[in-house]
């Protein structure tokens, strides 16, 4: 086991590394910082010509890659074109990120599985018909739509009608506008609506996922055998049955929350969530490589970092997986 | 252990078994084609069990109705998706603009139709060429195992790590910089390089199975082509779930062009789409709420009947895969 994970980990590091490679000549390749100065009479050729050399873009490619790359190990992530602290910066929204994306996922988890176990231990009931109709329905609205459902809902017609001052949900942004500090109500009435837009998705595929596993569980041998032994039937689900359906759900967790650090980008965008989405389509549309490049890397690193965990999870969780 | 008896006789064994009866059927289908007077072939089975799935049907229909109204658009509307109309700006929906005006006077409705044309038209392009790519990719990975196996998957697993959405907007921004950006073409090309990873791995995992079976060897010791055996023998046996695949991926292509173009790096304006219709009504909430009601429905409506449809095609076509049915 010891063995595996470390191979494993091992494995990990050329994935990174030629992700890093793939990373810095797309961004090279497609993000021309100083395209928007051309039009600009003011700034003659020379100018842009003098500006590469101070960010050190006529040198060849791979001279480029190699100082990106060490600096980057070290830490040093430097300012940004626009001179923001990249670090810092990215450490933020990853922040906010993750509060949202882990609140939305735990939340969902919570409710999927229940909706999941439930509809499959009485299957073909008019519960599992209903859920399965939700589920279809939320895999198939466009979140993006929802969203912009919610904030007319919420921001328009709701206050409207109760003639509140402000929206019970804010439609938009982190905190209340003007305010300072950290005020837990305020925060959460600015997270509902985010991550209600999350938790449809995420609900209706583990929802559908858990009712799947759990009808594999509920017809194997060794059910029979708990039955069989007398235990109670809550017994017989909750730990013979609920316990076994859950591996593959963990891996898939696993899974999604290493895809959150670079996966809210339309939500974020929507509510104007100052999370790694946001910074990212910000950062594309002003050209700033400088933020681009690190914020890849830390997305794909997530991304391999939760495979990796994924895949360790599921070898300890499931002995009947053999790890040579 | 081959004696020459047994070789002689395989050729004979693929004959009279065709290759449509192939694949286990489950034991209530089984019933069926043994309670028939003739054997009915997989495709006459699979007619059977869609035929059961009334959503489904209704399914096809509704998508064939909105297929049909997006082409003859010019026809059913009176107006032009970029016909402004400066003295009937922001309408509400009524008798002469069903779905009302936009704050250029534009008929929702025709822009609707319009854009339906381009979300249909990515949505199954992309869903069909990643299923070409996918196929060959999975077959391959699949057929020959070994080194070409792990590399293939290596390169799917490379795409599949990289944030989803990341990718489609550097890649847009890459094909913007061969001067055909904001095209439906582009949107095509780009979606469908990153669609096909899902389709590999479930052709793979099929291949992998099929490739033990015995009329496989069969094709293989009367000396069949590699290719022969992969294209005439294994590949109409995987067609089942690549064709429901394909489907279910026609929806995931539409959501995803759609979000594309509402984020502004999609089919860009005049040409309408769904999403970039969206992206103009999000300043118009309050004023104009109409104007979010249809794209969005639109979309939602055509997306869902998509998924039914795939689902009661899965059901049909393959019933193994198909998520929590087991009886």
């Amino acid at each position: 086991m010891f063995r595996y994970i470390i191979r494993r980990m091992i494995f990990a590091i050329p994935v990174l590394l030629i992700s890093s490679i793939l990373v810095f000549v797309v961004v090279r390749t497609t993000i021309d910082p100083f395209a928007g100065l051309i039009i600009n009479p003011r700034v003659t050729p020379e100018d842009i010509e003098r500006l590469r050399r101070t960010f050190g873009l006529d040198k060849p490619l791979y001279i480029q890659y190699w100082k990106w790359l060490s600096l980057f190990l070290k830490g040093d992530w430097g300012k940004s074109l626009g001179n923001r602290p990249v670090f810092a910066d990215i450490r933020t929204a990853l922040a906010n990120t993750a509060v949202l994306g882990i609140l939305a996922t735990g939340i969902s988890l919570a409710i999927g599985v229940g909706i999941g176990v439930y509809s499959a231990i009485r299957q073909y009931s008019w519960f599992d018909h209903f859920s399965t109709s939700l589920a279809f329905l939320g895999l198939s609205i466009p979140n993006f739509w929802f969203a912009l459902l919610l904030q007319i809902f919420f921001g328009i017609y709701l206050t409207r009608w109760l003639d509140l001052r402000e929206p019970i949900f804010y439609t938009a942004g982190l905190s209340k506008p003007g305010s300072t500090g950290f005020h837990l109500v305020d925060r959460l009435r600015h997270l509902v609506l985010p991550m209600s837009v999350l938790a449809v998705q995420i609900i209706a595929i583990y929802s559908r996922y858990m009712r799947a596993s759990m009808l594999e569980v509920l017809h194997s041998d060794y059910l029979r055998t708990a039955r069989a032994k007398g235990l109670s039937e809550r017994r017989v689900i909750v730990r013979h049955a609920m316990r076994n359906a859950l591996i593959p759900l963990t891996t898939q967790v696993a899974l999604d929350i290493g895809a959150i650090a670079g996966g809210l980008i339309i939500t974020e965008a929507i509510f104007e969530y100052p999370g790694m989405g946001k910074f990212f389509v910000d950062a594309i549309g002003r050209g700033d490589y400088l933020q681009v490049l690190p914020w890849m890397m830390v997305a794909v690193t997530f991304v391999v970092a939760f495979n990796l965990i994924a895949d360790i999870l599921y070898a300890i969780l499931d002995p009947r997986i053999r790890y040579a | 252990m081959r004696d020459e008896k047994r070789i002689e006789r395989v050729p004979a064994a693929t004959q009279a078994l065709p290759v449509d009866t192939e694949g286990s059927p489950s034991p209530g289908t089984l019933a069926t084609v043994m309670g028939a007077d003739r054997a009915l072939s997989t495709r006459q089975l699979a007619w059977r069990r869609f035929k059961r799935h009334k959503l489904a049907i209704a399914s096809l229909v509704a998508l064939l109705v909105l297929g049909l109204a997006t082409v003859l658009a010019g026809l059913i509307s009176p107006f032009n998706f970029h016909e402004q109309n400066l003295l009937e700006t922001v309408r509400s929906p009524g008798a002469k603009h069903w779905f009302g005006t936009d704050q250029l006077g534009r008929d929702t409705f025709t822009r609707v139709l319009y854009g339906g044309r381009v979300s249909l038209t990515v949505g199954l392009t992309v869903a069909l060429s990643a299923g070409v790519i996918g196929g060959v990719v999975g077959s391959l990975a699949g057929y020959y195992g070994g080194w070409i196996d792990n590399l293939l998957m290596r390169v799917t697993d490379l795409f599949l790590a990289i944030p989803f959405l990341v990718v489609l907007i550097i890649g847009s921004r890459f094909v913007e910089k061969l001067h055909f950006g904001g095209s439906v073409f582009h949107i095509v090309l780009i979606l469908s390089l990153f669609f096909w990873m899902y389709d590999a791995r479930i052709v793979r995992g099929v291949f992998l199975s099929l490739k033990e079976k015995e009329f496989v060897e069969a094709a293989r010791s009367s000396g069949a082509r590699n290719s022969r055996i992969i294209f005439y023998h294994m590949l109409p046996n995987a067609m089942g779930p690549i064709i429901v695949n394909t489907t279910l991926g026609v929806a995931a292509a539409i959501l995803t062009e759609s979000s594309l173009s509402f984020l502004g790096f999609g089919v860009q304006p005049p040409t309408p789409t769904w999403g970039n219709m969206l992206t103009n009504a999000k300043q118009f909430t309050r004023t104009a709420p109409w104007l979010v009601w249809f794209p969005g429905m639109a979309i939602l409506i055509t997306v869902l009947c998509v998924n039914f449809f795939g689902d009661g095609l899965r059901d049909a076509m393959d019933p193994h895969q198909k998520l929590g049915a087991k009886e």
